[in-house]
């Protein structure tokens, strides 16, 4: 496998499918780790980086479930290859852009995907379609325990884990999910979602992560404490709690757009796709916003000129990485907009 | 679809009217046209959305300006990495595992507030780790399991739970 093939199909997350997937477009777990024996990368030499890396690397390839994972340096991919990587969500734009031996190994059906020297000296991270949580958990947890068998975690009994940064100390999970609420935009409640977060210490971003804002409305939400409860406890909070209220919130706003002023609701869904079918020009921005309706659209049967699956490809394909990926050559920012657009009509002519 | 522009000075929010403006967006769909809000109206508009009140950053900045800090934390550094406490103030990550002792009761402080009072992990452990580490966390989960069952008047369960600690404790 080779990341050229990777980028033939959208990917695991981006399946559109699973439980409460029309809102919830994926979930996703990562365990942080580091060797014992090592210092943190803010103090570790260039040769040390190098031999965790190493290290770390000949270990996962040696796992039986690993054996076809597909292992990239990341330091050696070119910046298209990077950028390819951070839109799948295998590698962070952390990852992509800082400087050192690095890397990243991923499963051949993309749930999977470890960082190596990222923030941490390894991360662990599986994710999925719709609402998964507890079967991430169980995948993640089993890679952890089968690397711990064969190497030493800084791991203090008192504190957990050990991370680099002690916001991530004790159990080092980030559970997330991604969310798509244009409704609750449009209707302008959306700090209602904030409001719901906040007694339990989540945190609410932008898909790309902090600092980020939400376009194409979509929002992150992960835990911020990792310390003082279980993991499963964790997970339950996001699953059977948190997740399923915002979702029901969402609902009741598509439902209310419905009742109150549907025609509004129709026009920018039908706008949405007029631009998208006619448009000479795109930016990736506008192609994240116009999408967002067209997904609500599909998701409340409302628009049927293509299905979620075709939607999800136009939305991973426009992004920059994938668009240039598929051109075959580098772009600069001028012209990737035309490119985005010719793409964009084509695709939704194939329909 | 919105843009961000470059902050003009001294706006007055549309919204309220009150506040200065510090968000500004050029609307281009449905039609093209420009609003300048303040932070407050611009979160109710779902265009920016509030970040937690305490950032973890904002309580190391917080935490570094405490006057019992101040005087400890500055002649703290590791001697394995060399790491000092201030380093650590202004990259926001340790240098070695070591760290975590050597800057002890005072990291540990901060570990409290950035984790709702926690202090003690109740997660998973390591396979490896010996069978002493494995029985303390498990007896720390179901004290705690304990006390929620207890809290949520499920006695049958909090019985069931007892009975458990008891087979923990005996040597």
């Amino acid at each position: 496998m080779t990341l050229d093939e990777l980028t033939l199909t959208t990917g695991e997350w981006l399946r559109g499918a699973g439980n409460l997937s029309e809102i919830v477009l994926s979930s996703r777990i990562r365990l942080a780790r580091n060797l014992a024996e090592y210092p943190f990368l803010s103090t570790a030499s260039s040769t040390e980086r190098t031999e965790i890396y190493r290290r770390l690397a000949d270990t996962i390839s040696a796992l039986p479930q690993e054996r076809d994972a597909l292992l990239i340096d990341v330091d050696e991919a070119d910046e298209v290859d990077r950028q390819v990587l951070v839109e799948r969500h295998l590698v962070s734009q952390q990852q992509a852009d800082s400087e050192g031996r690095r890397g990243v190994s991923i499963s051949p059906d993309e749930k999977q995907a470890l960082m190596i020297n990222e923030e941490d000296h390894l991360r662990i991270q599986v994710m999925g379609s719709g609402l998964e949580l507890y079967a991430l958990w169980s995948r993640v947890s089993r890679v952890d325990d089968a690397l711990s068998e064969r190497l030493a975690f800084a791991f203090n009994p008192e504190l957990g884990y050990l991370t680099a940064c002690p916001t991530n100390v004790g159990t080092g999970i980030r559970v997330s999910v991604m969310l798509h609420l244009p409704a609750l935009r449009m209707t302008k409640e959306i700090d209602r979602v904030a409001r719901a977060t906040r007694d339990m210490r989540l945190a609410v971003r932008g898909m790309h992560g902090e600092g980020t804002d939400a376009a194409g409305d979509l929002y992150q939400l992960s835990n911020q404490t990792t310390l003082g409860k279980t993991e499963e406890e964790i997970i339950k909070g996001f699953s059977d709690q948190i997740v399923p209220k915002i979702v029901e919130y969402e609902r009741k706003a598509r439902e209310s757009l419905v009742q109150t002023s549907p025609h509004l609701l129709d026009d920018k869904i039908w706008r949405a796709y007029g631009v998208l079918s006619n448009a000479r020009r795109l930016s990736s921005d506008e192609t994240q916003t116009l999408l967002s309706p067209l997904r609500m659209g599909i998701g409340m049967e409302r628009f049927d000129r293509f299905d979620i699956s075709a939607l999800n490809e136009m939305f991973l394909y426009s992004q920059p990485g994938h668009l240039q990926k598929m051109h075959g050559q580098s772009l600069c920012d001028e012209e990737r907009d035309v490119v985005r657009a010719d793409y964009l009509r084509r695709r939704i002519a194939e329909n | 679809m919105t843009l961000r522009s470059a902050a003009p000075m001294s706006l007055v929010c549309q919204h309220c009217k009150d506040s200065r403006a510090t968000v500004h967006i050029t609307d281009v769909m449905p039609e093209q046209r420009e609003r300048h809000l303040c932070q407050d109206c611009a979160e109710k508009e779902g265009i920016i959305i509030k970040q937690h009140p305490l950032s973890t950053n904002a309580i190391l900045q917080q935490f570094m300006k405490h006057k019992a800090v101040k005087g400890v934390a500055d002649d703290l550094s590791c001697p394995k990495c060399g790491m000092s406490f201030r380093e650590f103030h202004v990259k926001g990550q340790l240098g070695c595992p070591h760290d975590y002792e050597v800057f002890g009761e005072v990291l540990k402080s901060l570990i409290e507030r950035t984790h709702e009072g926690a202090t003690r992990h109740v997660g998973k452990s390591p396979s490896t780790a010996d069978a002493a580490v494995r029985k303390r966390t498990g007896l720390l989960r179901l004290q705690r399991a304990l006390r929620q069952a207890v809290e949520d008047e499920s006695y049958e369960v909090a019985a069931r739970i007892r009975d458990q600690i008891r087979v923990f404790e005996s040597p």
